[in-house]
C-alpha cells in the first residue's frame, strides 16, 4: 500500500510532480503511465526518500519510507538496474544489501536462483548485458521478500525474451498477494500487464482508474462508413446529434453511434450503405490523446501533419457490406 | 479506508507466498550494526581497496628503505671520522623521521580511498540501492565512515610500524637505528598510523561534499600536499607579520605531521596539540559532509 497525497516537487522553476495524490493497493499491478518527463520516476524517488518532496507526502504500509524498520522487507524497488558498483561481484552485491537488511545469506542464494543468475554469481557485474543488470536489480527488489515492489520502466532495452520473463513475475508477484507498480512511458505495455492505471503528465495527475475503466472511458467507438448519400447521411448522423466527419478517402467516421445502431438508423432512412465498419481507437491513441497537452517535448512530423487520428487508429472491417 | 488499509495490509501478508524463498525472513530493525556489516562487505568486495592499500604499504615501506639507505651510504661514504661522524649523528637524529617520510605520498593513498568509500556510491548509482536498503542517511554515514576508519587504522598501523622497522633495520648496518622503546618513538610511529587515519576520514568527508571522485581527490590533494608544498615558498620569520612561522604550523600537513616529527620546532604545534588540530579539520569535512548527505537528493 503505497499512498500519495498532495505530493510535490520543484526543481528550481521546474514542478516535475504537481500535487498528486493516489493510493497504490495491494494484490494488483498498478500501472504508473506517462510521458517521458512526466515525473513517474521523480514521484518513485519520492516514496523511496531519495528526494525530499516540495510539498505533500507519501508513505508505504503508512509511513515515511525512511522510518520503516526493515525498508528492503517491506519495498522492493528497482529503479536503475545500473545502480550496482560493477567491480563487486552479483553475490557480493546482494550480500551487502541482506546484510544492511538484517537478511540471511540463503535469501541471497535464493534471489539468485529465482531470476537465474546462479551461475554467474561470482563474477563482476561491469561485464553483465541489460538484461543480466535488469535480473540482478530485480534479484534485489525480491531480497526481503517484500510485500510491495517498485519497477521503474522494466522492460526498457530489455528483449522479447527479457520483457515476457518481467510481465510474467509481475502477474504472480501480484497473484501472490503483493503491491506491484510499474512504471512505463508505453500504453501497449501496460494493457498487457496493468490491472490498475495512474496517468500522469507534467507531473499532475491525469487518471486513476482500472483499466477496464480505461478502455471504456477512453476507446470511444466511431463507424466508418462508406455510402453513395454522404449528404444524406451526415444530415442522419446531426439530426441524431452525432458527428460525422470526412475520413479523407470518401468514407465517413461517425462518433456517439456502434455499428448496429449507425445501420438500423441508415436502413430506416433508407441511406445505402457500401461499408460498415466499427474503429476502435487503440490505447496508445487514447493515451496519447489523453496525454497530448502535457507532453513537454513534443517532435513535429515531417509536412506538419498532426500524428495519430483515425488513420492511424486499428480497424476491424467485421461488418461490411451493402445492407439496405 | 482505515478498514482498507488493514485489510490489505494483513491480507497481503497473508496471502503472500515468499518468491524463490523457502520460508519468511528474519526480522529486527536495521541499524547502525547491520549497516557497518553491509558496508564492511562493500569495502571488502571490489579489487580497489586492496590495490590501494598494498599501494600504501609498498610506497611507505619502499622510501622509508630508500631514505635510511641513503644515510647509511652518506656515513659509510664518508671521507673522514669527523664527516663520518657528523653523517651518523644525522642518520641517528632522523631516524624516526626519515623511515616515516613515505607518508608524504602515502597520505595520498589513503586520501584516495577515503574519496572513493563515498564517491564510487554516487559515480556506479549504488547510493540509490545502498539508501533503498537503509535509508536512515546518518546511519549510513557513520556506518561507512566507522567501517572506513577501522580498515584505514588497520592499514595504517601496518604501514607505520613496517615503515619504521624497515628503516630501522637498514640503518641498523651503521648503527644508527632508533628503538620502540627510545623518547617519543612509540609515540612517533602510533602516531604516523593515526596519522594516515584522520587523512583518509578527512578525504571520506571532503567525497561527501563534492561526490565526484576526480574533484574530491584533487581537493584533498590540495589540502594535504598542495598547502604543505606552497607552505615552502612563504617567506621566512623575519620578513614580516605574516609570514611562514605563522602560518607554517597551521599546514594541515606539518599539524597532522607533528605527531610523528615530520617537522619540529620553535614555531610549529607540539605532537599531540598539532595532531589535535588535524583532526579538527578532519572533523570540519565530515560535518560538513554529513549535513550534505542528509540534506542533499540522491
Amino acid at each position: 500500500m503505497i499512498e500519495a497525497r498532495s505530493l510535490t516537487r520543484r526543481y528550481g522553476d521546474t514542478i516535475a510532480v504537481d500535487n498528486l495524490s493516489f493510493t497504490v493497493e495491494p494484490g494488483k499491478i498498478t500501472g504508473f503511465l506517462g510521458p517521458n518527463g512526466a515525473g513517474k520516476t521523480t514521484t518513485m524517488r519520492l516514496i523511496l526518500g531519495l528526494d525530499r518532496p516540495s510539498g505533500g507526502n507519501v508513505t508505504v504500509n503508512g509511513r515515511p519510507f525512511s522510518e520503516l524498520a526493515a525498508p528492503m522487507r517491506e519495498v522492493g524497488a528497482l529503479l536503475d538496474a545500473r545502480a550496482v558498483h560493477g567491480g563487486r561481484s552479483a553475490y557480493n552485491h546482494l550480500l551487502c544489501l541482506a546484510q544492511a537488511s538484517k537478511l540471511p545469506k540463503r535469501r541471497v542464494d535464493e534471489v539468485l536462483a529465482l531470476v537465474g543468475l546462479s551461475d554467474v554469481a561470482g563474477k563482476r557485474s561491469k561485464g553483465f548485458s541489460l538484461g543480466m543488470g535488469q535480473r540482478l536489480g530485480i534479484a534485489a527488489a525480491m531480497l526481503g521478500d517484500p510485500g510491495i515492489l517498485m519497477f521503474d520502466e522494466p522492460v526498457n532495452g530489455l528483449d522479447p525474451e527479457g520483457i515476457l520473463w518481467i510481465r510474467s513475475l509481475m502477474k504472480s508477484l501480484a497473484a501472490e498477494g503483493r503491491t506491484v507498480f510499474v512504471s512505463s512511458h508505453l500504453m501497449s505495455e501496460m494493457e498487457n500487464t496493468a490491472d490498475h492505471l495512474i496517468v500522469i503528465g507534467r507531473g499532475k495527475l491525469i487518471s486513476d482508474c482500472t483499466i477496464a475503466e480505461f478502455i471504456a472511458g477512453n476507446s470511444a467507438q466511431s463507424v466508418r462508413v462508406r455510402t453513395p448519400n454522404r449528404g444524406a447521411m451526415i444530415g442522419l448522423a446531426a439530426s441524431v446529434g452525432c458527428v460525422a466527419r470526412d475520413d479523407g478517402d470518401g468514407s465517413l467516421i461517425v462518433q456517439g453511434l456502434d455499428a448496429e445502431q449507425l445501420g438500423d438508423l441508415a436502413f430506416e432512412h433508407e441511406i445505402k450503405l457500401h461499408e460498415l465498419s466499427p474503429v476502435t481507437a487503440s490505447l496508445e491513441q487514447a493515451f496519447m490523446d489523453l496525454t497530448a497537452t502535457s507532453v513537454d517535448f513534443r517532435a513535429g512530423l515531417p509536412g506538419g501533419r498532426a500524428q495519430g487520428g483515425p488513420a492511424e487508429a486499428d480497424r476491424e472491417p467485421a461488418y461490411a457490406g451493402k445492407v439496405a | 479506508m482505515a478498514t482498507t488499509t488493514f485489510e490489505s495490509r494483513t491480507g497481503g501478508a497473508h496471502a503472500r507466498r515468499s518468491s524463490g524463498g523457502t520460508g519468511p525472513v528474519s526480522g529486527g530493525r536495521v541499524g547502525l550494526v547491520s549497516t557497518m556489516r553491509s558496508e564492511f562487505t562493500k569495502i571488502r568486495s571490489v579489487r580497489s581497496t586492496y590495490w590501494t592499500l598494498l599501494v600504501m604499504i609498498v610506497l611507505c615501506v619502499g622510501m622509508a628503505a630508500l631514505f635510511s639507505a641513503s644515510h647509511v651510504s652518506q656515513v659509510n661514504g664518508a671521507p673522514n671520522a669527523a664527516a663520518r661522524a657528523a653523517a651518523l649523528s644525522d642518520a641517528r637524529s632522523a631516524a624516526v623521521t626519515e623511515s616515516l617520510i613515505g607518508l608524504l605520498i602515502g597520505q595520498l593513498v589513503i586520501a584516495v580511498l577515503g574519496v572513493l568509500t563515498m564517491t564510487s556510491e554516487y559515480s556506479t548509482g549504488m547510493i540509490r540501492t545502498s539508501l533503498t536498503s537503509m535509508p536512515r542517511r546518518g546511519t549510513v554515514y557513520a556506518a561507512k565512515a566507522i567501517v572506513f576508519g577501522a580498515v584505514a587504522l588497520a592499514a595504517g598501523m601496518i604501514t607505520s610500524f613496517a615503515s619504521f622497522f624497515t628503516g630501522q633495520a637498514v640503518l641498523a648496518g651503521v648503527h644508527a637505528n632508533a628503538s620502540l622503546s627510545d623518547p617519543g618513538v612509540l609515540r612517533a610511529v602510533v602516531g604516523a598510523g593515526l596519522f594516515l587515519v584522520v587523512c583518509g576520514l578527512l578525504s571520506y568527508g571532503i567525497g561527501a561534499i563534492l561526490r565526484h571522485s576526480a574533484g574530491a581527490i584533487a581537493a584533498a590533494i590540495g589540502l594535504l600536499f598542495v598547502s604543505w608544498s606552497l607552505s615552502q615558498f612563504l617567506p621566512g620569520p623575519p620578513s614580516g607579520w605574516f609570514g611562514q612561522a605563522d602560518i607554517d604550523k597551521w599546514i594541515p600537513f606539518n599539524a597532522g605531521g607533528a605527531v610523528w616529527e615530520h617537522v619540529s620546532g620553535v614555531h610549529m604545534f607540539s605532537p599531540w596539540i598539532g595532531f589535535a588540530v588535524f583532526c579538527s579539520y578532519a572533523a570540519a569535512a565530515i560535518v560538513a559532509g554529513l549535513v550534505l548527505f542528509v540534506r542533499r537528493d540522491a
